[in-house]
């Protein structure tokens, strides 16, 4: 009896292991990079990969906050003006002295997080919807940083130590792809090892069982909304650094590919289930997506439409809800 | 020699669900003009004939005539359709939609394609009229409603569509008496003009007041059909509680000595209306059960102890120390160690895509974490104890809780209870759905916590368990407690005549409005 | 007066859309340079009233679209790709040659009719495409929905890469639909007041229309009750795409050209989403209606105009928007503190 428990245990994991979400998005990757390869044999170089990595490491980041948000069964809308608000700040700070670009950073993600606290906060205890009231704190953000980037010539020029994290290299590895690796080390570890992770699990599944646990439900939500605010803002820092300054409607760019990069690694939009490697596919497969059709000079509107073909699809191939009855 | 046809009738119809059978070759016979009772206990499987008389599930086996001819019902409309119309127990009605909308609503009266307003707002008049309900205004939303309303516009809403055969499944249970009265007029007018009415219902003198004849369900079969009047109450209740099986009950102990200060201890808790002025004690090492009819206060009592209701008045009392309990959280903090296990496991026990094993941890995560850091190590060696402790039948801990049957699903909810070593455990109703066999291992189980010192109050639907279980037995009757049962005292008999109120007097009269 | 209770419980969403409307609106009127310099005369109240009409004619209609798919529990953010999608597609056909270089000119009346139904097609084939993928696909709305208005833009992008428009544009028509009868009362308010009255209120009334309510309300009691709920979710669905179809002929009308402007479809699908909340239609499905949506678009505009005439610095027009809006969502979260058994909280 204990003995075919102890076999069972060992080698159910394998099977469980294969993730059909996960590995349709990997299969979709490898599949692409053939393609590209067929066409150009650049895409093999690791250069040419190492730079997807890198423009693929701040949506990544926001990915990240994105999915705790919706494994709880929520949506964040108001990523675009966290972003934006991030590089905004973190720039500004910039423009205090050498405390100033010392504190740059984490000014901006600071800002983020309280952004991100708002958002949960709503959530969580007042139980307004997260659809609208991240799309009204959406709105408040982008007027904050009208008002404040319009008022006086704000400093909007990244700071060296954004620049440093978000346009360098170290031997040929970009710092942002490191960032990324360490965000998503931390993100599974969160996920995977800690009560907070296992509680936004349990959330997601089912918010009437984990209550009746006696998990602090609003407390989670608030704290997985508040890093999903924090994660976007330093994404929009690292942006900044990328390119050189902070810019408005700078995060616009980001709202549906983060949501569309969890979704298509498997996470379900109702939340409870979902795996960060997952978002890390989803991720690439987005951003390789993206290039190869430009490389392939597809024109834009092709790349639209198969880039909204390619979403329904692989959805409708493992993403669907359980009939009614 | 046309009026020897029965209206309806059912034979040989049989129905299981998984393993379970619900209902085993049953007949019955429905005439037109007279009040047909349904009797048996929970589970006897009147639900089940109802269901299958409504085209809400289709049979196993068997058929079902109307008027002498042969009938299969696809789906509820097509039994409304042939007039057999059914006011369930879960409501059906629309919530954000007017009383006059949800009347017609299977088949509105429509005018170029419109909904005639006039029309639906005339149909919905008359048929509140007929329901008793004439003081409804039609425009009201639903939602605006008390529960005694909307179980009226309910009843509204199947004379509209005309029946021929009206079941009425537990239709007065949220009624106040004034209104169970009118529901009766009802009744005896619908009977009066042709309708066959088969009426379902746990309050004998009901019954006795409308029934013309009774059949009596027992395990999904049926045991005898009677006209009313021809037996005393007390040989209906022995046709519903024969057994053919047996639990079998861990012996209990002798009684204990009162005088130790209580583990669990209640003064006048009240959460209006639902509750009131409940006081109990349960002593470390007892089994205190909570009987009654079904709804009659006892999981909101399991809730209010647990901290999920707001605005309960009284007290409660941990080992003689006065506790506010203001949330799960609280309830299950070592300083209380209280445990719930919850009515519906699906939706309040467990997570059911996740694994067993992030089950089994979920609530006792403070315990193998520091830092809020999860030791695995500890966490897996604790869930094997569990599983070997529990004998949880499951294909290693990685499967999801969902794949599991009913009883190993039930066996996963207390054992991750049980990993924080309560104190006080509390029980919804834990055997509801499974097999025989776990529920002797939960029995046992049981017996083994109270042994070892945990306060256990146990509700229950089965008698049987109340019996079996409990050193003391408290019957709830409209959110109070109304007799208290010991050792000897906890028969059967006596929690059905208790649970029923019909010691005395005419209990459904007493019933204060329940708004 | 009993009734008008009933009435006045049901309608109060929409009433107090309509009465935040008018009241921002008249101080909007009395505080504009027009009325201010020259009095209320005729003329200038209708100048006013006709550029607030156009201007908000637009998010109107999107706002109707966005309210029956919401009526449905559901959420379409793709309403306003569909909406510039539709744009680029008017102005190609909403011609005055129509089939012309095809050898058979439908002439200045044929031709612009025939494109006019072209482009409400387009918007029903879009509005289709979202309700199979969400009801028979069984696809989350909101997913569904992005990944559709991707599709939707890269078509109007391919037809149109480049703001632009036909020389035989049906300038008269877009005129006529944009301009004032008896100087004071705005073609298109009557426009939208014939789309109410013709569309909105059969629809609501109709059997399909109580159902898109009781969907929203309850699908399991609706499913019991008989009703035909997967009919009545796809005809919001395709409803919807025929409203914001109707908005991207508008905008060809106020501009006679069209353009795939991404930006725009954004600003749209948002704005859509607060005015269907200041109109008083509960996301959670069952309950509001068009006319609360159209008085909650008017009322969301008119936010902007009023801090433009009262002077308020251009920059903190957005920040105030934007706040208003956070209250106006934050209203009813008050009912919270009077459940009293906390699982229900989780519904």
């Amino acid at each position: 009896m204990t003995d075919n428990s102890t076999i069972a245990a060992t080698r159910r994991p394998l099977r469980q292991r294969i993730d059909l979400p996960v590995v349709t998005a990997f299969g979709c990757i490898v599949i692409l990079l053939v393609v590209g390869s067929l066409y150009s044999t650049n895409f093999l170089s690791p250069e040419y990969l190492l730079q997807q990595l890198k423009v693929g490491a701040f949506l990544g980041i926001i990915a990240t906050g994105m999915m705790l948000v919706i494994l709880l069964g929520q949506i964040d809308l108001s990523v675009p003006w966290t972003v934006t608000l991030g590089a905004m700040m973190a720039s500004a700070a910039t423009a205090y002295g050498p405390m100033g670009e010392l504190f740059s950073i984490p000014f901006g993600v600071f800002c983020g997080l309280l952004i991100g606290l708002v958002n949960g906060f709503a959530v969580a205890y007042l139980r307004i919807p997260s659809m609208i009231i991240t799309l009204a704190v959406n709105a408040v953000a982008q007027g904050l940083m009208v008002a404040y980037s319009g008022g006086f010539s704000p400093q909007d020029s990244a700071s060296p130590a954004m620049k440093f994290l978000g346009a360098q290299s170290t031997f040929g590895l970009p710092h942002a792809v490191i960032v990324w690796a360490i965000i998503g080390m931390l993100a599974v570890f969160l996920l995977t090892r800690t009560t907070f992770g296992r509680s936004v699990y349990g959330i997601g599944n089912k918010e009437s069982a984990a209550y009746l646990s006696g998990v602090p439900t609003q407390l989670v939500v608030m704290g997985a909304f508040a890093l999903c605010g924090a994660l976007s803002a330093f994404a929009g820092v690292l942006l900044a650094g990328y390119a050189g300054k902070a810019a408005q409607s700078m995060g616009d760019a980001y709202l549906l590919p983060a949501i569309a990069a969890v979704v298509l690694g498997g996470t379900s939009i109702l939340g409870g289930r979902g795996s960060y490697i997952g978002t890390i596919a989803g991720t690439i497969l987005i951003t390789l997506l993206a290039s190869i059709l430009s490389v392939m000079q597809m024109a834009e509107f092709g790349r639209q439409i198969i880039y909204g073909v390619i979403i329904v699809g692989m959805l409708l191939l493992y993403g669907r809800d359980k009939k009614l009855r | 020699m046309v009026d020897q046809v029965p209206l309806f009738q059912m034979e040989g119809i049989s129905k299981r669900y998984g393993g379970v059978r619900a209902l085993e070759k049953a007949d019955i016979t429905i005439q037109a003009g007279r009040v047909h009772a349904i009797l048996g206990e929970n589970g006897a499987g009147k639900s089940t004939l109802i269901k299958v008389m409504s085209g809400v599930v289709a049979p196993d086996e068997g058929r079902m005539l109307l008027d002498g001819k042969d009938v299969s019902f696809s789906d509820p409309a097509a039994a409304n359709a042939a007039g057999i119309v059914c006011i369930f127990q879960e409501l059906s009605l629309i919530p954000e939609l007017s009383v006059a909308d949800n009347i017609v609503v299977s088949n509105p009266p429509t005018r170029f394609g419109m909904i005639d307003k006039r029309a639906q707002r005339r149909i919905a008049e008359e048929a509140l009229a007929r329901a008793g309900g004439a003081d409804i205004h039609p425009s009201t939303p639903i939602k605006d409603l008390p529960l005694s309303r909307r179980q009226i516009v309910e009843i509204a809403k199947a004379l509209a569509r005309k029946p021929r055969v009206l079941i009425l499944d537990e239709a007065t249970s949220a009624l106040t008496a004034s209104d169970v009265q009118t529901v009766f007029g009802v009744i005896k007018r619908l009977r009066s003009e042709g309708v066959a009415l088969l009426y379902i219902s746990h309050r004998m003198h009901e019954i006795a007041e409308l029934a013309d004849d009774c059949t009596v369900f027992r395990n999904g079969r049926k045991i005898a059909t009677y006209e009313a009047g021809t037996k005393t109450d007390d040989e209906v209740v022995e046709m519903m509680i024969g057994r053919e099986y047996h639990h079998v009950f861990p012996p209990k102990p002798a009684p204990k000595p009162p005088g130790a200060t209580p583990a669990l201890e209640l003064r006048n808790l009240s959460w209006a209306p639902r509750l009131r002025n409940i006081s109990l004690t349960v002593q470390a090492g007892e089994v205190v059960g909570l009987g009654g009819l079904d709804g009659q206060g006892q999981r909101e009592l399991l809730l209010a102890l647990f901290g999920v209701m707001r605005g309960t008045t009284g007290d409660i009392l941990i080992d003689g120390k006065p506790t506010q309990i203001s949330s799960p959280r609280v309830a299950k903090s070592d300083e209380i160690g209280m445990a719930l296990i919850p009515e519906d496991r699906k939706t309040e026990g467990l997570m059911l895509p996740m694994s067993v094993r992030d089950n089994l941890s979920f609530a006792a995560l403070s315990r193998f974490s520091r830092g809020g850091i999860i030791d695995r190590a500890a966490a897996r060696s604790a869930i094997d104890d569990v599983i070997r402790l529990l004998a949880i039948k499951t294909d290693g801990t990685a499967v999801p809780a969902g794949s599991l049957s009913g009883g190993n699903q039930q066996k996963v909810v207390i054992a991750k209870w049980l990993m924080r070593r309560p104190r006080i455990v509390l029980l919804n109703d834990p055997t509801r759905g499974i097999d025989v066999g776990t529920k002797q291992e939960i029995y046992a189980l049981l017996r083994r916590l109270a042994d070892e010192g945990a306060a256990i109050i146990l509700y229950s639907t089965d008698y049987d368990e109340l019996i079996g279980c409990c050193d003391k037995v408290l019957v709830l009757y409209d959110g109070a407690i109304t007799r208290t049962l010991t050792g000897e005292e906890i028969t059967e008999r006596a929690l059905i005549g208790s649970a029923l109120n019909i010691e005395g007097q005419e209990a459904g009269m007493m019933r204060p409005a329940v708004a | 007066m009993n009734e008008w209770r009933f009435w006045f419980n049901a309608q109060r969403g929409t009433l107090l859309a309509l009465a935040i409307f008018v009241l921002m609106f008249v101080v909007y009127l009395s505080n504009h340079p027009a009325i201010v310099n020259n009095g209320y005369t005729a003329q200038g109240v209708g100048n006013v009233v006709q550029t607030a009409a156009n201007k908000g004619i637009l998010l109107a209609l999107i706002a109707i679209a966005q309210t029956l798919v919401v009526l449905t529990a559901g959420i379409d953010l793709s309403v306003g790709m569909i909406f510039v999608l539709c744009n680029v597609v008017a102005s190609f056909v909403v011609v005055g040659n129509l089939g012309a270089a095809w050898g058979f000119d439908l002439g200045p009346v044929g031709g612009p009719a025939v494109g006019v139904l072209i482009v409400l097609l387009v918007g029903v084939a879009c509005g289709a495409t979202n309700g199979l993928i969400v009801i028979f696909g069984r696809l989350q709305p909101i997913v569904a929905t992005i990944a559709s208005s991707a599709v939707f833009f890269g078509l109007a992008l391919w037809m149109r890469p480049q703001p632009g428009s036909t020389p035989e544009f049906a300038k008269a028509l877009g005129k006529f639909m944009l301009t004032k009868f008896g100087g004071v009362i705005p073609a298109s308010m009557v426009f939208l007041l014939i789309v109410v009255v013709v569309l909105w209120i059969p629809y609501s009334r109709s059997v399909l229309g109580r159902t898109t309510y009781a969907v929203g309300s309850s699908e399991a009691a609706a499913y019991m009750s008989g009703m035909p709920v997967k009919r009545a979710k796809f005809m919001a669905y395709v409803l919807s795409g025929f409203f914001s179809g109707l908005g991207g002929l508008y905008l060809a009308f106020v501009t006679s050209s069209g353009q795939a402007d991404q930006a725009a479809a954004g600003t749209y699908t948002l704005n859509s989403i607060a005015a269907v909340v200041l109109g008083g239609v509960s996301l959670f499905g069952g309950r509001g209606g068009a006319v609360g949506a159209i008085f909650g678009a008017f009322a969301f505009l008119t936010i902007k105009d009023l801090m433009f005439v009262l002077n308020v610095d251009p920059l903190y027009q957005p920040l105030l928007q934007g706040i208003v809006l956070l209250l106006a969502v934050s209203i009813g979260s008050a009912r919270l503190f009077q459940v009293r058994n906390r699982l229900e909280l989780f519904g």
